[in-house]
């Protein structure tokens, strides 16, 4: 219940520990404002965004090593380690969104409007999910997805005058207000089981066992609807193919890592904290290891018979949700630290995948396999750094994405679900098949006569290689990134 | 007879069934907005109502009148993607919007 008399208002104590936020809702203002006092240049508010994200990035490192977490705005946002962890994580992709989008036929090119207001949405869209990792309360849960939520929908519409962007923007909208809306009906039914609006009040009258196992298992699923839809889990994720597909390019790029993220940040803080407890006192590893199982499984033989490129990536991201929800299951430390990991490698490799995309749409403009034929010798440096990422999407050593997986499975095996770890390789080596298709296309099939070079721009392949050169060295020295994401979980489990 | 929580909350699932119905049945985009706004308003009456039987406090009322706002902001979003969509395709029948491949 809140009290007025005990109330922690917000103080400048607060902001202290508020800055990465505080820095990208500033550059959303600054971007907004400085478009239009410099008449429409878009390089201003490209440099205030990279300036703020690049703040934010440097503020969300330091911070790493929050040892207490501080309880700040009310108590509805925490802010410690996992804090810290996801800021970073944010912070990093709105970067090289930014960077890459400076150079983007689909943002940049002659005849689109409004340029600047792009990166102030991405600045706007990225302290969203920052605040969507850290809230401990059911108001801001639902406040910081819905902010997430509205600025995707605007930026999967960006290109107005396209038919496809505008078909992505509302089927977009259409399934996050349905899914949405039924998250907010299940949270009505956590107020009223528990009568309190905080995970920690939630999680202790859960503990006190007067709550029904079956209104437990109703809400829980209501509540993965809306969440679920964020993630892109099957069967909420009809609508994440179309979307990748008609939005810009560098928008799917960010969609398909950054909300995807704060999904799972938000899933990590929601149902470790309340449901932690009872785990074991209604079905929820066994509705875990399903929804895991068909996720992937529906991701990867979809993504076997698609096209084109854009669409592939998309199943794909679906299937690597359903390897992190297998670390989901028991809602263990353990499993924990590994979709950390997973995550950030996750964002690394499937960015970069989507950046190539965007890289060689520019001047390809088309994003069929079939016209991928011959990439590798027609834009060198940007195919081999697509290679790479491809690797550690299907999880072959040394790859980054190895050591993800094996942290993912490792999970899976202590809790002796056998039969999920099964199904997860075999999934892995379904996934390995197309991956490969699109390497073959950049390297095997023959480029059609006269087809001339594909040139990336120079700040397109810098873009790149932040993300290639880390995926290469967690690849065989994960070490400090394992024991970042570990000591990020810890402050957690140690409620 | 007296009015009671569970009164409430039979409004409440039947605003929250029928904004599910309208956007499973319904094919214009103004009107499947209209369903997400009787979906939010079926979970607002039962913050309401929990806030007045279960918590006491104003805990639901606040989660209430932040609803309301952020409906606002959704159907202010949402009409100017319908708008879009009329320019771009001439008719607000979600059906009709299938360019990108199933």
């Amino acid at each position: 219940m809140l009290n007025v008399e005990t109330l922690n208002l917000p103080n400048w104590a607060d902001a202290r520990a508020f800055v990465p936020e505080l820095v990208m809702f500033g550059a959303f203002l600054a971007a907004l404002l400085g478009d239009i006092i410099a008449k429409r240049r878009p390089w201003v508010p490209f440099a205030i965004v990279l300036f703020g994200a690049v703040t934010a990035l440097s503020y969300a490192v330091a911070g790493l090593d929050i040892q207490a977490p501080a309880k700040i705005l009310g108590d509805m946002v925490v802010v410690d380690g996992m804090s810290s962890f996801f800021r970073m994580l944010f912070a990093l992709t709105a970067v090289v969104t930014v960077l890459f989008s400076w150079k983007s036929e689909e943002i940049m090119g002659p005849g689109r409007e409004h340029k600047g207001e792009f990166y102030a949405l991405i600045a706007l869209m990225t302290g969203g999910m920052m605040v969507m990792a850290e809230s401990t309360d059911l108001i801001m849960l639902y406040l910081s997805m819905e902010l997430v939520s509205l600025t995707s929908y605007v930026m999967a519409g960006w290109m107005r005058g396209s038919l496809r962007s505008t078909e992505a923007s509302l089927k977009y909208m259409i399934f996050g207000a349905m899914s949405s809306g039924i998250m907010l009906f299940g949270l009505s039914l956590i107020f009223g089981l528990t009568g309190s609006m905080t995970f920690e009040g939630i999680r202790a009258a859960l503990s006190a066992g007067t709550v029904d196992p079956l209104a437990l298992l109703t809400v829980t699923v209501l509540v993965l609807a809306g969440l679920g839809y964020k993630i892109a889990m099957v069967p909420f994720h009809f609508w994440a193919p179309d979307v990748y597909e008609g939005s810009p390019t560098p928008v799917a790029a960010f969609f398909s890592v950054g909300p995807k993220a704060a999904g799972f940040a938000l899933m990590i803080r929601f149902f470790y904290t309340t449901l932690q407890p009872v785990v074991d006192q209604f079905d929820w590893p066994l509705m875990i290891a399903v929804l895991s199982v068909i996720t992937m499984t529906v991701g990867n033989l979809s993504a076997v018979r698609q096209t084109n490129v854009k669409r592939i990536l998309a199943y794909s991201s679906i299937a690597h949700v359903g390897y992190l929800l297998m670390a989901f299951l028991m809602l263990t430390e353990q499993g924990l630290q590994a979709i950390l990991f997973y995550l950030f490698v996750y964002t690394l490799m499937n960015l970069g995948a989507f950046l190539f995309v965007t890289a060689v749409n520019n001047s390809l403009k088309s994003e069929h396999l079939a016209d991928y034929a011959g990439l590798g010798f027609r834009s060198p440096w940007a195919s081999v750094m697509m290679m790479i990422f491809l690797f550690s999407l299907t999880g072959v050593p040394p790859f980054a994405g190895f050591i993800g997986k094996f942290y993912l499975f490792a999970e899976v095996m202590r809790r002796e679900w056998y039969w999920l770890a099964i199904v997860g390789v075999l999934n892995s080596v379904v996934s390995l098949y197309y991956y490969m298709k699109i390497a073959r296309a950049l390297y095997f099939d023959k480029a059609p006569e006269g087809a001339g070079a594909v040139p990336v721009p120079a700040l397109q392949i810098f873009a790149m290689a932040l993300l290639a050169v880390p995926t290469l060295l967690l690849g065989v020295m994960w070490g400090p990134l394992k024991g970042v994401a570990d000591r990020a979980v810890a402050v957690i489990a140690g409620l | 007879m007296t009015v009671g929580l569970p009164h409430f909350l039979t409004i409440g699932a039947a605003l929250f069934a029928l904004g599910i119905f309208a956007m499973m049945t319904r094919r214009n985009a103004v009107a499947l907005l209209m369903g997400v706004e009787l979906i939010l308003n079926g979970a607002n009456v039962n913050f309401v109502a929990f806030a007045r039987y279960v918590d006491g406090g104003v805990d639901g009322h606040l989660m209430a009148a932040f609803v309301i706002v952020l409906a606002a902001a959704e159907a202010a979003v949402g009409l100017a993607i319908v708008l879009a969509m009329f320019r771009n395709f001439g008719t607000v029948h979600v059906d009709t919007v299938n360019r990108l491949k199933r």
